[in-house]
């Protein structure tokens, strides 16, 4: 077991490794850094003179250099004239206190351009906000989902079934900039006249979540995963249902309710486990539309508007923000499956 | 003109469908007609489910051929005074409606949507089908092989999947990236594989019949050959082998990005899926069979274990030309890689979005569209998948 | 049992018709079929796959799912009618009165729960047992069915079990409520033969200790006759033949009852003198069952006129108890007419040595861990085989399943490199070389038949493609004409009909597909040609045909015939040598004779009692072998039969347990793996004892 974890845990770690640098590698492109350059230093300087910034601001260091310094592995760079890092100059009182390596690895993520503060602080309170969401996504999603899935397979075929399923395949044929579009416009447009909701949730960042703000973002990611969690769900039940040994409980005498409770239940969640897991980077995805749809200032907001502003300090970080919660969140649906499955479970 | 109520504006779109009405009615009549002989398209005609789901996306295939008879008005024709008009406003000129009203620029909002359709439709189940090239020519040797290979390429699918797709997007769908040709040099390699697929293919069937391997390798090396250089090729960008004038695919380079990254982002899991299904097989008796004969290795993935994987791919299609369609939204969404004025049904739930409390017909009527389309090709899928196993 | 209760039915069924509804059609599953069990009684239930078995099995069980029901009839247990009963009555019922074994152990039991909480479930469910209680009674059934150390069993989960294991556990949990009437559904189907005969031997003890009436399923005539008293012969949805084992096994009354004891290789056939008669003709589909008698198109004594004119009843036979069929001519025939003899064929004396295998081991190292890394262990498939084989003549491969005979059949067509030991197929080495690297001569010389007919067929190809590809990788003809031609003679020669070339696979019966499969065996005009077990998927009528058809291509192309096989019956009636695997080695080889008769290999003589023989005239001895077949990565130290064997207290000195015996060779090609001393061998006795005159 200790040993499968371990493996598991080099796979992550390398998959981070190759996923930072590539991300690395596409955002300091040098369009990107010429566009940085211009934004920093102005935007009418010649070519030359971008090139002199790039120099002095060690961009112009080999690139895996670069990445290196920026994972904290190589020193950081330190601007011609004095012989101490710059990047966590700032930090320290006088150069001779100034720590050689500055990067991920030694807790800099660098400086936004857009917020103009530390990349790694303003991920933080983003992130706090986005935690608020999911949570509530994940309270109002997982339950519901598995309810729909569950009472529609336990008969396949019955008008039940019919309804609940067709009701799954409609919310996952939805993505959520079209249910947010829809929900906007009835619950808090002028068109139906309910305004029942608010239409934005932008005030969430300053005065806290109300259920106001709060109920048309988490409707609208949480509807577009439940229809493919529960479909998922329903397959695995109404599979499990045909099973030869759910024939054996029932002709054992036990009744429908236990042999839906005892017997199916159990082998029917393994399944959708690893699928709710996996669902965590998809709502990533929601959460990006969403916060962008609602304005509401969590993460995806951030991601969106550090990469409309080339702001490459930012972007960086939100990356390994979103690749390591992936990678974990797969981790744990290993996990999971082990634990839930006996049969694959190591003794 | 007086406006149209709401009855009268559902009449005259009823209207404006004719010739999908038609084709739909064609292909249903010749298809209930000959249901027996049709296998499993035929059978689709016994279930209610794929038939709505088969009638949604043929609505919609049809739509994207006659949109120039359907659209009432331009993509870009601005009507003045008719900006953000509600739904049956008469033009000022008095030569017709707005059925769906006028957007935030006084277009036509009917016209746009039904334009969008083409898009969608050309884009989604080509990119779809080239990603099942991509998946399906690694999938098979990782899946039958395994070992280092598939450790490999198992590790490269899983590292694509990790990147939360919208990132993807954001690093691939820039003008920067255009710039530095990447999406080019990624297309050179993603088209490369259709070409590889096709060659391995005819040449595993007639390995033993020299004669009409070589023709039919030389035939498609020429065409598929001429079709894969003038798709990557564009003059004045960083490949451009043809000149202007032997170019017969002109392919814009911002469609190019667009159909790149929804590729490169499909694949892993096409790759995934098949790679199951070929272990899966791979331990069937007609596969041992077939080693014992002496059959090449390709011989086998390609004609003994892809035809009886066929079931669950074709399937997957269908679900992945619906996810394409929302990855396509979802790009013009965040305004990537498509021009703004582009009538795509993203772009316009896009730019419809920041009036959508005042003026929510514009972001509506596009995002209504997105969702019947994908509601039908899932639809279709589950109708296939319910009457495959009916076997 | 006494002759007072069974005169009480237990179960009656009478006039009961059950049908499925399809998008298509009504499909009639059964038809007027009537049987009654006694209390006490064991019921057999026999026919060949789709004729309805378990169906009625279902139906008794009112669990014919949504689309099928009892359209007429009724069932009535202890003389309340099932079939009009509620479900609240019915689960009453379920699980406590009326109880059922499955085919599938595995299958049958909760994945994901704990053996103990499923059996302790039953009591807990119909007599409102306490937790505590329930458990004790459950350790208390667990002994009963003899499983070993029932406190780990019941804690254990169904995967961490062996099929025999399983199935004790399923017997256990059926037995847990004490039932009146016990269902078994081929309860053995999936078991390997000396498994089989452990349960077969435990749930005769058991339904005699607690008085179960029994309704037991089978296809397999030899069990009936162990198990039952009363049997009911089934084909194509009816009931053809009902009646007292003994008068149904010496004087049956029903042609298709004759024809199938005829098809089945009982201890007196022989290829060459008397061949099996197969049932001409094919199984009738539900929906396209002839007029009047269902057997009729396929029937000898078929009188047109009378017996397709009008549904045919019942009738009881005079003189016989509770004897009845449902034929017109049964008075007419005779019954005790030997059958036509097909023409016999004279024996040939083997050719030279085609194929010799020396000392030829394969070990494979797994990892230990279910994730990868971890220590690896060795998994000894095989170890030192040595063998030869002749042209023309039939070597048959014996033993249980892990016993290497697949890895063998595996190691020779090329699919497997042999880890050492000599391989040798018409003069040149085989063992290290791959089938990749093998020239097209040696492929299309050594082919193979493979077992599953569902799986050996490519499903998206037409058959006659198939075969034609075969022709072109051989390279036996040039042009595409010359491959049709050849194609077509090929099947032929298979006597399938030439339109079957445009058929696909799933348009083919199971016997069908198998004449394929061996149609594209031969293409290349093999001379070695290996067959895994293909038959053993399919009904015992279908099973002569292409055994019949297998000898006569084999007897034409002078072929060379390794049969593979756990089917001692089979292998008796058409092989000439055996070799007898198991764990791995062979433990005997002979001619067939020499195998079949005393002195035996202890393992040998276990497997040959184990066989249940569908002949009442034949009395074996009943040696029930301890414990299951050990994991070949567990392979026990010294003879690897060490710790089953009845024979080992007379060995003294541990010496079974420290040394792997040596090979002796007792008669001329008769050779054993045994510590045996020659004075035991010499005094073994003969496994048929009342068999007498019909070797």
């Amino acid at each position: 077991m200790l040993l499968f974890l371990l493996r598991r845990v080099l796979i992550v770690l390398l998959s981070a490794f190759c996923l930072t640098l590539i991300v690395f590698l596409l955002t300091n492109l040098s369009p990107n850094l010429e566009k940085l350059a211009k934004s920093e230093a102005g935007t009418r300087i010649t070519d030359r003179e971008v090139a002199v910034w790039l120099e002095q601001h060690g961009h112009a260091r080999p690139l895996l250099v670069r990445y290196a310094s920026w994972l904290g592995l190589a020193p950081a760079w330190a601007p011609p004239g004095r012989h101490l890092p710059g990047q966590c100059a700032a930090a320290a009182e006088d150069d001779a206190d100034a720590p050689r390596y500055c990067g991920i690895l030694q807790g800099n993520w660098g400086t936004s351009t857009v917020f103009r503060g530390d990349v790694a602080t303003i991920l933080g309170v983003r992130l706090a906000l986005t935690g608020n969401l999911m949570l509530w996504v994940m309270l109002v999603m997982v339950p519901s989902a598995l309810l729909v899935g569950v009472l529609a397979g336990m008969r396949e075929g019955s008008v039940t079934d019919r309804t609940l399923s067709s009701f799954s395949i409609v919310t996952s044929a939805t993505p959520e900039y079209v249910s947010g579009v829809i929900l906007i416009a009835v619950f808090a447009s002028s068109m139906t006249g309910l305004k029942w909701f608010s239409g934005t949730a932008g005030s969430v960042a300053d005065k806290g979540p109300s259920f106001d703000t709060m109920v048309l973002p988490v409707t609208t990611i949480a509807l577009y995963g439940m229809g493919y969690v529960a479909r998922m769900t329903r397959a695995s039940m109404a599979e499990v249902m045909t099973q030869q040994y759910i024939r054996t409980a029932r002709l054992k005498g036990v009744s429908f309710r236990n042999v839906v409770l005892k017997h199916a239940l159990r082998n029917a969640l393994i399944a959708p486990f690893t699928v709710i897991m996996l669902q965590f980077p998809w709502l990533l995805n929601g959460v990006v539309i969403v916060e962008t749809l609602f304005n509401y200032k969590g993460f995806g907001w951030t991601l969106v508007e550090a990469a409309g502003a080339n702001d490459i300090d930012l972007m960086l970080g939100c990356s390994v923000v979103a690749v390591v919660v992936v990678l974990v969140t797969q981790l744990l649906s290993d996990l999971g499956y082990v634990l839930l499955n006996p049969r694959i479970r190591v003794h | 003109m007086d406006p149209l109520g709401t009855g009268a504006i559902i009449l005259t779109i009823l209207g404006r469908f004719w010739p999908v009405w038609i084709g739909i009615a064609a292909i249903f009549a010749l298809s209930f007609r000959f249901k027996r002989r049709l296998g499993l398209y035929g059978r689709l005609f016994d279930s209610p489910v794929a038939m709505a789901g088969l009638a949604l996306v043929l609505f919609w295939a049809f739509t994207a051929i006659f949109t120039d008879a359907i659209a009432t008005y331009g993509t870009l024709e601005q009507v003045s005074q008719m900006k953000n008009k509600p739904p049956g406003t008469p033009t000022p000129d008095g030569t017709g409606w707005f059925l769906l009203g006028g957007d935030h620029l006084a277009r036509d909002v009917f016209s746009r949507m039904v334009a969008g359709s083409r898009i969608v439709i050309i884009i989604a189940p080509f990119s779809t089908a080239v990603a099942f090239m991509v998946g399906i020519t690694l999938g098979l040797p990782a899946g039958y092989y395994g070992g280092r290979l598939d450790t490999f390429l198992s590790f490269a699918a899983n590292l694509i999947l990790a990147f939360p797709v919208i990132l993807l997007f954001y690093l691939l769908v820039t003008p920067e990236i255009a710039d530095t040709g990447l999406p080019q040099y990624l297309a050179l390699v993603l088209f490369l594989f259709p070409i590889l697929f096709l060659s391995v293919f005819v040449n595993a069937r007639y390995r033993v019949t020299p004669g009409v391997r070589n023709w039919a390798l030389l035939a498609i090396g020429v065409f598929c050959g001429y079709v894969y250089i003038s798709l990557v090729s564009e003059p004045g960008t960083a490949i451009a082998i043809l000149p202007a004038a032997l170019d017969a695919i002109s392919v814009p380079t911002n469609i190019l990005i667009v159909f790149v990254s929804v590729v490169f982002v499909n694949s892993p899991t096409v790759f995934r899926i098949v790679r199951g299904l070929t272990l899966d097989i791979k331990t069937r008796d007609y596969v041992a069979a077939a080693k014992t004969r002496g059959e090449g290795l390709w011989y086998i993935m390609l004609w003994e274990i892809l035809p009886n994987a066929r079931g669950p791919l074709i399937v997957d299609f269908c679900l992945r030309v619906g996810y394409t369609t929302i990855l396509l939204g979802t790009l013009g969404f965040f305004g990537l890689g498509l021009s703004p004025e582009s009538p795509d049904w993203g772009s316009t739930i896009n730019s419809g979005r920041r009036l959508l409390t005042i003026v929510p017909f514009p972001a509506i009527v596009p995002a209504v569209a997105l969702m019947s389309l994908v509601l039908g090709l899932n639809l279709l899928a589950d109708g296939l998948r319910e009457e495959s196993l009916k076997d | 049992m006494t002759d007072q209760t069974s005169r009480d039915p237990i179960l009656e069924i009478e006039n009961v018709s059950i049908s499925f509804s399809t998008r298509l059609r009504e499909i009639p599953a059964v038809m007027d079929f009537s049987c009654a069990v006694m209390a006490g009684e064991a019921m057999g239930l026999v026919g060949e796959s789709g004729c309805g078995k378990s169906t009625v099995a279902l139906a008794v069980m009112c669990d014919l799912g949504r689309n099928g029901r009892i359209t007429s009839g009724s069932i009535r247990f202890k003389g309340r009618d099932l079939t009009t009963m509620k479900d609240d009555e019915l689960r009453q019922i379920r699980g406590s009165e009326i109880a059922m074994i499955y085919q599938e152990p595995m299958a049958s039991l909760n994945p994901a729960m704990k053996v103990g909480a499923q059996l302790a479930e039953v009591p807990m469910t119909h007599q409102r047992m306490a937790r505590s209680e329930a458990w004790a009674l459950a350790r208390q059934i667990v002994a009963d069915v003899r499983l070993p150390d029932p406190e780990r069993i019941l804690n254990a989960y169904p995967h961490q079990l062996s099929g025999g294991q399983q199935q004790r556990i399923v017997i256990a949990m059926a037995l847990m409520a004490k039932p009146a009437l016990l269902i078994l559904d081929e309860p053995t189907t999936a078991l390997d033969v000396t498994v089989e005969a452990g349960i077969v031997a435990l749930v005769k003890e058991l339904g005699a200790k607690y008085g179960t009436s029994m309704l037991f399923i089978s296809h397999n005539l030899g069990l009936v006759l162990d198990v039952c008293d009363q049997i009911c012969v089934m084909y194509s949805g009816e009931a053809v033949e009902t009646g007292n084992v003994g008068d149904v096994f010496t004087d049956m009354r029903h042609p298709y009852t004759q024809a199938l004891f005829r098809s089945i290789p009982l201890p007196g056939a022989d290829k060459n003198e008397r061949p099996l008669i197969s049932i001409p003709g094919n199984f009738p589909l539900p929906h396209e069952r002839p007029e009047g008698c269902n057997f009729g198109p396929r029937c000898g004594y078929f009188d047109p006129g009378r017996c397709d004119a009008a549904d045919i009843p019942m009738k009881a036979i005079a003189g016989d108890a509770r004897h009845e069929t449902r034929c017109l001519r049964w008075s007419e025939i005779d019954w005790s007419a030997l059958p036509q003899a097909s023409a016999t064929r004279e024996k040939r004396p083997p050719g030279e040595v085609v194929l010799r295998v020396d000392d030829l081991r394969k070990y494979y190292t797994v990892s230990s861990n279910p994730f990868g890394g971890g220590a690896t262990r060795i998994v000894k498939a095989n170890e030192t085989l040595s063998f030869e084989a002749r042209a023309g003549e039939t070597l048959a491969i014996v033993g249980e399943s892990g016993c290497g005979k697949s890895t063998f059949a595996r190691m020779l067509m090329g699919l497997e490199t042999a880890t050492a030991g000599r391989l040798e197929a018409f003069g040149s080495s085989l063992e290290d070389i791959p089938i990749e690297k093998r020239d097209a001569d040696t492929i299309a010389n050594l082919q193979m038949v493979f077992q599953n007919p569902f799986d050996t067929l490519n499903p998206s190809m037409s058959v006659g493609r198939q075969i034609t590809r075969a022709l072109e990788i051989f390279g036996r003809s040039n042009t595409d004409p010359e491959r049709e031609s050849a194609m077509l003679k090929l099947l032929d020669m298979v006597k399938l009909p030439r339109a079957f070339s445009e058929r696909m696979p799933r348009q083919l019966s199971g016997g069908q597909k198998q004449r394929v499969g061996i149609a594209r065996a031969f293409a290349g005009g093999a001379k070695i040609v290996v067959a895994d077990e293909p038959v053993s998927a399919l009904d015992v009528s279908v099973q002569a045909a292409v055994i019949d058809l297998l000898l006569n291509i084999q007897r034409q192309n002078e072929t060379t015939l390794l049969f593979i096989s756990h089917d001692l019956s089979i292998v008796r009636y058409l092989s000439d040598r055996i070799v007898v695997m198991y764990l791995g080695h062979v433990v005997e080889t002979g001619t067939t004779e020499q195998v079949f008769s005393p002195p035996y290999h202890p393992y040998t003589e276990a497997l040959l009692s184990a066989v249940p023989i569908a002949d009442p005239k034949v009395e074996r001895k009943l040696i029930l072998l301890d414990g299951e077949i050990p994991s070949a990565i567990d392979t026990p130290p010294g003879c690897p039969f060490q710790t089953r064997c009845h024979w080992k207290s007379r060995i003294g000195s541990n010496l079974c347990e420290r040394e792997i015996p040596p090979i002796r060779t007792l008669a001329d090609g008769h050779l054993l793996k045994c510590h045996l001393s020659d004075d035991d061998l010499a005094h073994m006795e003969p496994v048929f004892a009342s068999e007498r005159g019909c070797n």
